[in-house]
């Protein structure tokens, strides 16, 4: 199935290409999203603009068509660097189809910085800026559990779907932070535990996180505490556990902190959230593309661009702020 | 023996769908003592009734020996032109709803103005249109979720008791749905015509019959339902989500698959997608149940359209 959509998007996909700004300058900084559509990549495209516009460069960017679509991005960016772009930021959608690529294009003399995800292997890019992802399901794993203190936990996860680091970190995260048994942080596979009793697939998507939850409360209509990949997904969870009149006894927590999704946290649909800012990601990318293009140095290794839990509820030994300052601080709009 | 069954089979589409639904419940019921309660069983019907509605349409393209990828993407820009004509504009709900789905329906309509009048392939025509469906809807709703929908909007999610579990105001609309057209295609003459369309459109035009009328307008009716099921999927997600959608084409057309309609066109019935649909939220639901990892969903879904399809093309050829 997964297969065929991808073949799909591929024949489907047309990833377009436009300078944004044209300047006189002679520096082209590229960058490829996952999507066009997602306001986390959105936001992340304000960033670079901004950046590029401040430092007098051009920047080119593009996005597959669909998360997944790894052919997409591989056009994009062969077409980037036949564009004269020296620096590559990239959001890779496939964390190990793309390496081949990529190590193409650093044959090639140009500075390959992964954003938000990492590749597979970490070390194919010259360097990552991102969200530690397992931080951010730590630091809901530790809020959880703190919360949670005295009650026998029945938890359900809202994952991503098979085999994307990003799902895999941030469940991992979770499951440590709540002390369960986990996996590493270079693990593709999802830890489980006997506390958790349903272990289901929301793709991230609001409909089908209402589906996966209201299948989870059939297998154990006990469970008090659900961990979603991000917020959409916690939606469709608040939306499944209200038809089933259980909204007020269950804890929902999540990651990525959007606008929309710090809302819900003020609204009591979600006790917490971990917030990231792809903003400052891309902004630290172009910088590193300028940096680049005019001293021949590049950077390299992980630079953590932070991680902030957000709840109108703190609990004592899990650092947090509160609503107002993630509304401040969010991405998508207000 | 072997021969027998092979021939019930071919003059029987259903039996196979039919026989696989029957398996797959009888296996869940004994993995999960939850399966076969009525709650769980009318969830399952929640949980099926928007990619339901999409199927239908899908059904009648696949019956002319078309098919629609751009379904799940038409569906969306109709929920999403409902909610935000309420939620920001402030329309009655009659009004949007019903401008949605005439929306839905023209689009899909020009599918079948460019599958007839200049005779492009349907999946060209329908993977173009996927895409400026999706730009479109993207376009339209700024990339952002409309929220804050009034409830007689999303009445057809509300629920009503059904023994011990409920089922909601949308089930009943997609099981109509379902029997009206099943009735339109069996017993009336235009539903005869899509049939034998998909079987030899020549004989079919050479008997007078004036095709392309009648090849848009299964376009548009399908348009129609896909206005209805995005109708549905706000009622049930209580949003307008511009990111929904992605993945309903295909499930549409596997579900249609499953249900034993040949994709070669001419052959098949809307009780067949009927328990194509069950079959796939059956699956979806039991194998959570089972506390079995999801790609097994995707492991099996894949085996069993194989194998439709394979049943339907050895009954092709004998």
């Amino acid at each position: 199935m997964k297969k065929i959509l991808k073949r799909i998007c591929f024949i489907g996909s047309f990833a377009f290409i436009f300078p944004s700004h044209t300047f006189a300058e002679d520096v082209k900084v590229g960058l490829i999203t996952k999507t066009e559509t997602n306001p986390f990549f959105v936001k992340m495209k304000e960033g670079a603009q901004d950046a590029a516009k401040k430092m007098g460069v051009t920047l080119l960017s593009a996005a597959g068509k669909a998360d997944g679509d790894n052919a997409g991005q591989v056009t994009a960016m062969e077409n980037m660097i036949a564009a004269g772009a020296k620096t590559i930021l990239i959001t890779p959608s496939e964390a190990k189809a793309i390496v081949p690529s990529i190590e193409k294009a650093r044959k090639a003399g140009v500075l390959v910085i992964a954003l938000d995800s990492p590749t597979d292997p970490e070390s194919a890019v010259d360097a990552l800026f991102a969200t530690n992802n397992y931080t951010a399901g730590l630091l809901i794993g530790e809020y959880a559990a703190k919360k949670m203190k005295g009650q026998k936990a029945v938890i359900a996860t809202l994952d991503l779907f098979p085999g994307h680091p990003v799902g895999a970190q941030r469940h991992n995260g979770f499951m440590k932070g709540f002390g369960l048994t986990s996996l590493p942080q270079s693990s593709n596979h999802l830890a489980s535990a006997a506390e958790v009793v349903c272990m289901a697939d929301s793709y991230g998507d609001q409909a089908k996180g209402q589906t996966a939850m209201e299948n989870c409360l059939q297998k154990n209509p006990n469970i008090n505490l659900v961990y979603t990949i991000n917020e959409p997904a916690a939606a469709g969870a608040f939306r499944a556990l209200k038809n089933a009149g259980k909204e007020k006894n269950v804890m929902i927590v999540s990651v990525d902190g959007g606008c929309d999704g710090v809302k819900n946290v003020k609204a009591g649909v979600i006790a917490a959230t971990s917030q990231q800012y792809p903003l400052k990601m891309a902004y630290m990318g172009v910088e590193a593309g300028v940096a680049y293009a005019k001293t021949g140095k590049k950077v390299s290794g992980y630079t953590d661009t932070g991680v902030t839990l957000i709840t109108d509820s703190p609990v004592d030994g899990v650092k947090s702020s509160n609503t107002k300052t993630g509304m401040d601080l969010c991405w998508g709009k207000k | 023996m072997i021969n027998t069954i092979k021939n019930q089979l071919a003059s029987h589409s259903i039996l196979g769908p039919f026989g696989a639904l029957v398996f797959a419940i009888l296996f869940f019921s004994t993995q999960s003592p939850i399966f076969l309660t009525p709650h769980n069983l009318s969830l399952i019907l929640q949980q099926v009734m928007v990619l339901g509605v999409l199927a239908i349409g899908q059904t009648l393209i696949i019956l002319t020996a078309g098919i629609d990828l751009s379904c799940g993407m038409i569906m969306v820009i109709g929920s999403i032109v409902m909610a935000k004509l309420v939620a920001v504009s402030g329309w009655p709900v009659w009004m949007a709803v019903s401008c949605g789905i005439v929306i839905s329906s023209f689009i899909a309509m020009g599918n079948g103005l460019l599958v007839t009048k200049i005779k492009l392939p349907p999946f060209i025509v329908t993977l173009g249109m996927s895409n400026i469906a999706f730009a479109m809807n993207q376009l339209y709703s700024e990339a952002q979720t409309v929220t804050n929908l009034p409830s007689n909007l999303t009445f057809l999610g509300e629920r009503i008791n059904f023994f011990d579990g409920y089922i909601n105001y949308g089930v009943f609309l997609f099981l109509f749905l379902f029997l009206l057209m099943g009735f339109a295609l069996k017993y009336t003459a235009p539903g005869r015509h899509i049939y034998a369309i998909g079987n030899n459109i020549e004989a079919v035009r050479l008997a007078g019959i004036n095709t392309t009328r009648l090849l848009v307008g299964v376009y548009t009716v399908a348009g129609f339902f896909y206005g209805v099921a995005g109708w549905l999927a706000i009622s049930r997600s209580g949003v307008g989500d511009p990111q929904a959608g992605q993945t309903e084409n295909l499930d549409s057309i596997t579900a249609v698959v499953l249900g034993g309609v040949s994709l070669f066109g001419g052959r098949g019935s809307l009780f067949g997608t009927f328990i194509g649909i069950l079959i796939i939220g059956c699956m979806r639901n039991g194998l959570i149940l089972m506390g079995v990892p999801s790609v097994m969903q995707i492991l099996i879904t894949g085996v069993l359209v194989i194998l439709a399809v394979t049943i339907d093309s050895s009954r092709r050829q004998s």
